[in-house]
Order: C-alpha cells, then structure tokens, then sequence
C-alpha cells in the first residue's frame, strides 16, 4: 500500500531527500516544509517511528546528561524549552513530570553534583539537589513514597514524558500536508553522486538514489538520517569513516500503576546508557529499562535485532526493585527493545556527540550520524540546524559576487506553512457530555473496539486511513492506541482485523503487522 | 432502550442469561415484586451468547441437559430460555463504568442501597441506566505472551488460543500453517483440533506442569487423536523470527519451572498459540469499587455470591474461572435469583432466603493426562476412564469404570471403530464484495458421530462447500446442510440459527 505521497508526486526529482522517517528525519521534513523547497522522506519500514525513535523510554530530558559545549548539551536544552509548545502546536501528548535522580551513596552523590553543575552550565533551568526534609516532603507531594529511600536527589521539573510514535507521526503528517512527500517501504539500496563539475547538476541534481522496489529518485541536497544504518548510507553516498556500534535496550513494561515521573538511579559510569530506571508513560503505564549492551556481530541484520533475553530481563527486574520494592508485585504485560546507534565503541563507553556535518568531499551530503538519547528531545533543534546547513550552502551557492542578493538566496519561507496538525481526538479523554455529542454525530463514536483503552470504531477508522498510508496493525496500534492494554489485543485485534477486511477490502494475507515480511494470517480458512 | 431496570446483567455469556432469566422468574414467584419487573442483559457484541459463540466444537450441556452440544446450540437454548422469561437482551451495549447512587433515601432499609448508575457507550448513544441489583457476567480473558515475560523477538505469529479460535470460527481467517501450542489450557488442546482439521499442521503442545491443565477428554480427543506429540514439563524458552514466526526454542524445566540449560530444542514453525491461562475480568467491577480476591482475580463474593457492595452479585469466570460452562450457568441461576430478592427488598418487597452457591465443580471433570491402557470416554467432560478387558474365563470384554450405560457402549467401539462428533464451519457467500472469498460461517456439526479416521477428510470437504447467502438466512438450528456424508451416511447439522 503506498502513500498518498507517492500518487501524488509524478515527478521523481526533488530539492531535499531525507533518508530515515525517525524523529530526526521527520522533524527535518517539517522544518523544510516551511520553505519553498520540494521535499522526500524516504523510509524502508512500512511506517514511521520503527526503530530507534519507538522503542526508548519516551522521555523528554533537560539536557544535565551530557557534556557541556557539545552539541547533545545544547540541542537538548533547546529541545527541552520548545517541546511543550511543539506538542500543542502537533496536538501530540507531553506532560512535564519531573524527574529524580536517586542518590544512595556518597559516589552516586557526587555524580549528583556533578550533574547538577554540568546541568547549569549547559543552561538547564531550575535544577537542584534536595535532601533530608525536603527530599522527603517532595516525595509525599508526589506520591512517591514507595522509593527505596535515597540519601539525595536531582530535581529536574522540567523533564516531561511524550508519546515518540504519535510525536513522529504528528511532525511526518504535518510535513506530508505541508507538501512533503512521506516514501513508506521504501529501502535506499545505491546512491550515485554526480561530480559537482558535471553538467547534469543543474539539471538533475547531484544524487540519484535508488531503491529496492526500483524507483529511481534525484535530489540536490540528501540528508543521511538512516539511524542505525546512517554509517552504510554515508558510505553509500561516498563519505566513508563511520562506524555505528548498535548497543540494545530492552524494556519491561507494566500494567497500568500509578507513578508521577521517571527516576533514575545515579547514572553508571562508562555504561552505554543512563541506568535502568522507571518511567511513566503517558498513557499510565510504568516502563522499565533500558539494559545496555553492545551488539558485537558484523551482520547489518543484527542492527533490527529486537529480541529480549532472559538473563537481561531478570536484571532490569532486579534492578528495578532496587528502586522501588512494589515492582516486583506489579504484572509485566509487555517487553521490547530498542537499539541506540552508538558512535562510542564498547570499550569507551559513555557518549560521543552528535555528527551533523555538511561532507566537504560530497558536497550536499549531510550526515547525521549517531543519534542516540537525547535525540528524540533535541530532534527539531537538530532540524533546524541543519536547515540553517542547506540555507548557508545555497547562499555559498548563489557565491560571494553577488552579495547584493545574498539575502534572496538563501532558503525562502512558505506563505501558506501550516504549523498545526490535529490528531485523531481521544474518546476516553472527553467528558460524558462531549462523549454523548461525538455518538451523535457519528456512531462509530458507539462502538468500541479496545475494551482495555477504550478506543472506539472511529478512531480506528482514522488510524486505518491515515495520510500516510501506512496500513498496518502496527500503524494502527501506535496511531489509536489499540492492542497495547493488558489484553495484548485478545478483544480488539479480532475486531479491528474484521475492518481491514470487510470494510476495508483487504486480503487477509496482505495484513501485515509492521513490515513486508511480518504477515498476520495465511489467509481465508475457507 | 428504557432507562430504569430492577437488574442489570453484564454480559450475555451462559452466567448473564441464566442470571437474567433466573432473576424473572424469581419475581414472577414473589408476590410483592413489582410489576412490571425489568431485568436486562448488557452485551457489548453485536449478538448474544459470549464465547459460546465461538466454541464450535461439542461438550456443553452434558449437566444441565444431559445432551452433547456445542457451544452455539448451548448458547441459543440459554438465550430463548431467557427471552421466554421476559429478559431483555441488549447487544452493542459496552459497559464503563457502575456508580453508586449518592442520595440514600430514607425509608431504606439499612444495608441496601436504592440503586446503580450504570453507563453504556452505545452506537444509537451514550446512556445511563438505572439498576436496583447488578449481576457481574463479564467473563474472563486470557494470559498472554507479555505477562508470561518470553524471552525472544515479537514477530507476527503468536495467538492466544481464544484470539485464533474466534478468528478461525467467526472471522474466517486462518492464523498459519504450521503450529506450536505452548500450555494445555481446554482452549488450546479444542485450538490444536480446529488448526488440525483446517489444515494446519500441529507439531507438538508444550506444557509447563507434569500433567496437562486442561480435561483428559480433550487431551485424548484433540491431541492423541491426530498424533500431536504432548512434551510435558517443557516451555518455550525463546522466539525467533523478525517479520513472521520462524522457530520456537523449547526447553525442559526444573522443580522451579525455570528452563534446564543443555535441554534446547529449535522448532521451525510459523504460529505459537498460547493456552497458559484464564483471569476473570473486571474492568467495570473496578468502577464500582467491587473488591477482587487476590488469588484467582475475579470479584470476591460471600456464599450467596454477593459482592463487598450490596446489591452487586457475580457469577461465572468473572467471580473464579470454571472448567464447565454449564457450571457457569448453574451459579448464574442462584446470583441471578438472589439479585431479585435484593431488589424486592429494597423496594420493601418480601423478604425471601438467598440461595447460596454451595457446589464445589472441580472435581466433576477428569483433568490432566488419561490413564494408560484405558479408553477415555469423550461423550461428555467427565472423562471417564475405562477399562475394557477380555476375561477368558466368561469368554467376553468386561468393561469396568464407566460412569454410565453409553461409557459401556463408547468404551467397545473405541476398542474396533473409534467414532467423534465432527464440529467445524460452513462458508456462506453473503456480503462479501464481488471476487473476494469472504463470507459468514455457520456453525455445524455431525448429527452422530463419524469414524476417527475420516474426520480430516470430511472437515476438508466441508473448507470447501458453501451455501448461498439467501438459504444461510433463513438456517435454523439443526437444519440439515450436508446429507449423508463419509462411510457411516452423517448429517452435517447448523449449529445456530440465523440471527
């Protein structure tokens, strides 16, 4: 099933192709869709939000993590202050929670302080150690008193949590209805970079891309947000150098508890990743995770390797009680794991930064390379940063000899970007009187499809028609919600499966749950 | 839809029809019942009947009726014996959420309250309905792959037995060809039968405990009798697979049913169905505040199966899973019975006794593995274990352990011609868009039982029969829709009428 996107776009050659539908890729086609640009996303899943940006702890950090004057620092705090404001201008999900870091011994506490300082000088506001009284009155007021309890904490209220799927579809959807053309099962197999001297520059611009159901694509700038393939496809494009080392995740997640914001033991030293801890997410569950261990084959295959393995889930487990004896009564109705695409080999550990660069050797080829945490947060600083790229490399274009119109050659606004995106409204969330009225004007509205979500027929039915055509359980899933109660699907996937084939027309065969690959059923019994 | 009843059901499974109906009579005998005396039945399919429905195969009603019958004919006897008794049966009907009235009036009398406030998210709107006694029929749901924590990938593939039952049985859609079935739970082993005859292949069950959780009955008739290979104290101990399902590792377990190093076994397969359990649900009981016991789940009730509020009753899996549906019923009945004498009473009707659940179910059912050398009668859930032995000095077959005449007569054809009951579906082209295969199934079954051996020939034969959609209308139950099929001459019957 293809996108609108495709139908609609005839022509094959366009200014930008951003390469990865991941937040970055998707906050970049939704920074470019406000200039007078024609613009590709091309991505090799059937859906946005597949890989790293989906399967992470959906926390929209402050920015204290990470080195001061490095690019994580920076974009993350930027990304902090203008993400409640994006997600109501993308009618996406944010809630600012909060965040504690716990501190059990005097070297926690001082990688507290640490911190805090680091945290300060990157610019990360009201940040502070709390101890004794206060750190106790501060957890009763939110409710948090089942803590294993620390000696100190960071306070961070402004952390917040987010829903990344939704955020990825809100920036890809916007994008598409700003003019962007959104590529789903669209795999980049071969790039082909014109040398900048030849004459069908002008013409057909610098790269051809093609793909691996044959498409043939041109476009003058190509931007490299390929995640955990961002080093194959720089190669690709002739910038070679880059080695990601895929360093995996895995996640509990539990039924629906109360828990006010993420807490975090003092992050371990050298580790890949911040330390287990336990987050909340927006929709009431707890999740916990991430482990952090480096994939060591050479397979590019073992880059999507999502397994679980028990050693590790009785780890976080274990760890996770460490922080809050209640887990071990709470029931898991779930686990994933996601990869973080590190540029830190395993014997450094911690973090590099963030690569964004403009390839001197391939000239409009920019890389963005080795977005890990806090990506999903500094994802649109990230964007307009490299908008900010492609407008200095036309103005460089446009050359020194014509200064006078220097300020006309550079990237131009849009009159008609439309920055505001409506999601698909959320029965459960409304009051009974609103609810009476939505049944009224629709009776979908009537029915309800997931008992655990409380997800009725018509949101169902938007999320099966979404502008992106993505058609898949998946993209069901992550759009409405539905499957993702403590029933696992037993109640609504039957249902929602009964849509895609009598209302929808669809083959039982050609119902996928993500990908080409991932088939739901062999088809009709009889 | 009227507004105000004097008993609201919740769920129209075999407790909520037999709760509703039960109630009504009740009324109908107490003289200060008021008139007329509502009760309704709140279901959120769009037909009656719960799970039944999906439960073509046979083995319901052997207590309450002493019949063999499957789970639609069950369902349809339940539902015409409730609307005989006056019961509405409301379909489309989700239940959120049972409020507690505020406004206590006076005159009651104390440890009843007026009433309940029950929200209903409907397609013809959102309603609030007024109950003076609830009765919790809300069913169970199943254990799935996320609480069981099964290390691995999360490729397609993987169903709960009930999830691939209704999609098999009522969607027409197959879930895959070659299967794995971890747990023994009813639902699995009636699953890995269904899967057989459809024409998927099952490769073995896998069950964690030493015995099987679900009925000898079905042990022998849905395992043993197709040869699928049952590997008990063993687990899926990983999944493969990135899209599909590619394999299952196996893996034996010790006393603390953690997997034994050094005993894995990979199985290539494209489908895991899980039968590892049943929880009572109880979503809406939450809302009214209804305390649940902690071991089993279900909504905690004293003898006379009221809940900790007054005026809430439970019955069925919601209040403890039972083996039995027509156990379900039977205490569907008494919860039933005891929510119209709490709303007589709060009307200042007379006061009448309750009845109290004093059954103890679980042992009228042979569980785990059969006997060896003994025939495992499948007439009914009982399982009877019989021996049949040739005793020289009479000159004939003794048969001992039955536990009734026809175990006698089961137990010798068993020995020379074993013979089942045939369950499954028949296509019928309706409303299916011009091209496409799909279509409706009705429910069927043989009208006496087919020799073992043909059951996977027949069960083919009728994949690929259909009837039209203006003949599949006008279907009553038991209407003969295959003639005289396979070595014994047997009728395929509709197990359902039209709806």
């Amino acid at each position: 099933m293809m996108g609108e996107g495709w139908c609609r776009s005839m022509q094959h050659f366009y200014d930008v192709i951003i390469i990865g539908a991941g937040a970055v890729g998707c906050a970049l086609a939704r920074e470019l869709s406000r200039y007078e640009l024609s613009v590709a996303v091309l991505e090799k899943d059937g859906d946005v939000a597949g890989e790293t940006t989906g399967r992470n702890s959906a926390v929209v950090h402050a920015g204290f993590n990470n080195r001061p004057d490095s690019l994580m620092a920076s974009l993350c705090v930027e990304g902090n202050e203008g993400f409640g404001q994006l997600c109501a201008e993308l009618d996406v999900p944010f809630r600012e929670t909060g965040k504690l870091v716990l501190g059990y011994s005097a070297e926690d506490i001082e990688t507290l302080e640490h911190l805090l300082a680091q945290g300060r000088e990157n610019g990360c506001r009201d940040l502070k150690i709390v101890r004794g009284e206060e750190l106790r009155e501060l957890l009763a007021e939110h409710e948090l008193t089942g803590l294993q309890c620390p000696e100190a904490a960071l306070w961070s209220p402004h952390t917040g949590i987010t829903n990344p799927f939704l955020y990825c579809v809100a920036l890809a959807e916007n994008a598409h209805e700003n003019g962007v053309d959104v590529f789903l099962d669209t795999e980049v197999t071969g790039i082909e970079a014109v040398p900048e001297n030849s004459l069908k520059v002008s013409e057909a611009g610098r790269f051809c891309l093609q793909t691996r159901d044959g498409k043939k694509l041109r476009c003058r700038y190509l931007i490299n947000c390929a995640g955990l393939q961002a080093d194959r496809i720089a190669r690709m494009a002739g910038a070679g150098g880059y080695q990601i080392y895929p360093c995996r995740g895995e996640y509990f997640i539990l039924d629906k508890y109360e828990l006010s914001m993420p807490v975090y033991p003092a992050p371990p030293k050298k580790a890949g990743g911040l330390g287990v801890h336990l987050t909340p997410t927006i929709e009431g569950n707890i999740i916990i995770g991430p482990s952090a261990q480096y994939l060591t084959e050479h397979d590019p295959a073992v880059r999507e390797d999502y397994a679980c393995t028990r050693p590790v889930m009785d780890k976080l487990m274990e760890e996770a009680c460490q922080l809050m004896p209640q887990i071990g009564e709470m029931q898991p109705i779930g686990n994933y794991s996601g990869i973080r695409p590190k540029l830190s080999p395993p014997e450094k550990g911690g973090y590099s930064d963030f690569v964004i660069r403009a390839e001197k050797e391939v000239p409009g080829l920019i890389d963005v390379i080795g977005i890990e945490s806090p990506g999903l947060t500094a994802s649109v600083p990230i964007a307009r940063k490299i908008c900010r790229m492609i407008d200095e490399a036309e103005r460089a274009k446009a050359g020194p000899a014509e200064e006078q119109s220097a300020a006309d050659s550079g990237l131009r606004l849009k009159p008609d970007f439309h920055s505001t995106r409506q999601g698909i409204l959320r029965f459960r969330e409304q009051s009974p009187e609103k609810q009476a009225e939505l049944i009224r004007q629709d009776p979908d509205y009537g029915e309800i499809i997931c008992r655990c979500q409380k997800i009725t027929k018509r949101e169902i039915r938007q999320a099966i028609e979404n502008p992106l055509g993505a058609r898949s359980v998946s993209a069901i899933k992550y759009r409405a919600w539905a499957t993702t109660g403590r029933c696992n699907g037993g109640y609504c996937l039957p249902r929602i499966t009964e849509m895609m084939t009598r209302e929808y027309g669809m083959k039982p065969e050609e119902i996928r749950y993500r990908n080409g690959a991932s088939r739901m059923f062999t088809g009709w019994v009889k | 839809m009227e507004l105000e009843y004097d008993i609201l059901v919740i769920g129209a499974g075999p407790g909520g029809l037999s709760a509703a109906k039960a109630a009504m009579q009740t009324a109908a005998r107490s003289d200060k019942a008021c008139s007329p005396f509502r009760v309704a039945v709140l279901e959120r399919d769009e037909i009656p009947g719960g799970i039944l429905n999906q439960c073509v195969h046979d083995g319901f009603g052997i207590v309450r009726y002493g019949a063999q019958l499957s789970g639609p004919e069950y369902a349809e006897i339940e539902i015409q014996k409730a609307e005989e008794a006056g019961v509405q049966i409301l379909t489309g009907c989700m239940v959120t959420e049972i409020r507690l009235q505020e406004a206590v009036p006076a005159e009651t009398k104390a440890g009843f309250r007026p009433g309940f406030a029950v929200t209903v998210i409907t397609r013809s709107g959102y309603k609030v309905l007024q109950a003076k006694s609830i009765v919790l029929a809300t069913g169970c749901r199943e254990r799935t792959r996320g609480m069981l924590s099964i290390p691995g990938t999360r490729p397609a593939g993987i169903y709960t037995a009930g999830v691939a039952q209704n999609l098999i049985n009522r969607k027409n859609i197959m879930v895959g060809r070659r299967v794995v079935l971890l747990g023994t739970g009813d639902i699995g082993l009636i699953m890995a039968r269904r899967l057989t005859l459809e024409g998927a292949e099952v490769l073995c069950a896998a069950e964690v405990m030493a015995e099987p959780t679900g009925l000898a009955r079905n042990v022998r008739q849905c395992l043993y009798d197709f040869g699928i290979p049952l590997h008990l104290r063993t687990t899926v101990s990983n999944i493969y697979g990135k899209g599909r399902l590619e394999a299952v590792e196996l893996s034996e377990v010790d006393e603390d049913l953690q997997p034994v190093p050094g005993t894995k076994k990979r199985i290539e397969c494209d489908t895991l169905i899980l039968s590892v359990g049943l929880i009572p649900e109880n979503e809406v009981a939450k809302t009214a505040g209804v305390k649940l016991d902690p071991k089993t789940g279900g909504a905690k009730t004293d003898a006379y199966l009221q809940t900790n509020i007054p005026g809430i009753f439970a019955c069925g899996n919601a209040r403890a899973v039972m083996d039995l549906a027509d156990f379900v019923s039977e205490q569907g009945e008494i919860a039933g019975a005891n929510a119209a004498i709490c709303a007589a009473y709060a009307e200042g009707g007379a006061v009448q006794p309750l009845q109290k659940w004093e059954k103890n179910p679980h042992n009228a059912a042979l569980k785990g593995l059969p006997e060896e050398n003994a025939v495992t009668c499948t007439l009914c859930p009982k399982g009877c274990q019989i021996l049949a032995e040739w005793d020289p000095e009479q000159e004939k077959i003794l048969v001992t352990g039955n536990g009734c005449p026809r175990g006698e007569a089961f137990a010798r054809q068993e020995l020379t011609d074993p013979h089942r009951i045939l369950t499954t579906t028949i296509r019928s082209v309706s409303d299916a868009p011009a091209g496409s295969t799909a279509g409706r199934l009705i429910p069927v079954r043989s009208d006496s039982p087919v020799p073992l051996d043909e059951m996977q020939e027949l069960a083919k034969m009728l994949r690929s029969m259909h009837i039209p959609a203006e003949h599949a209308e006008k279907v009553r139950r038991g209407d003969v829709l295959a003639a005289e099929l396979g070595r014994d001459h047997v009728n395929i019957i509709a197990e359902r009428s039209a709806i």
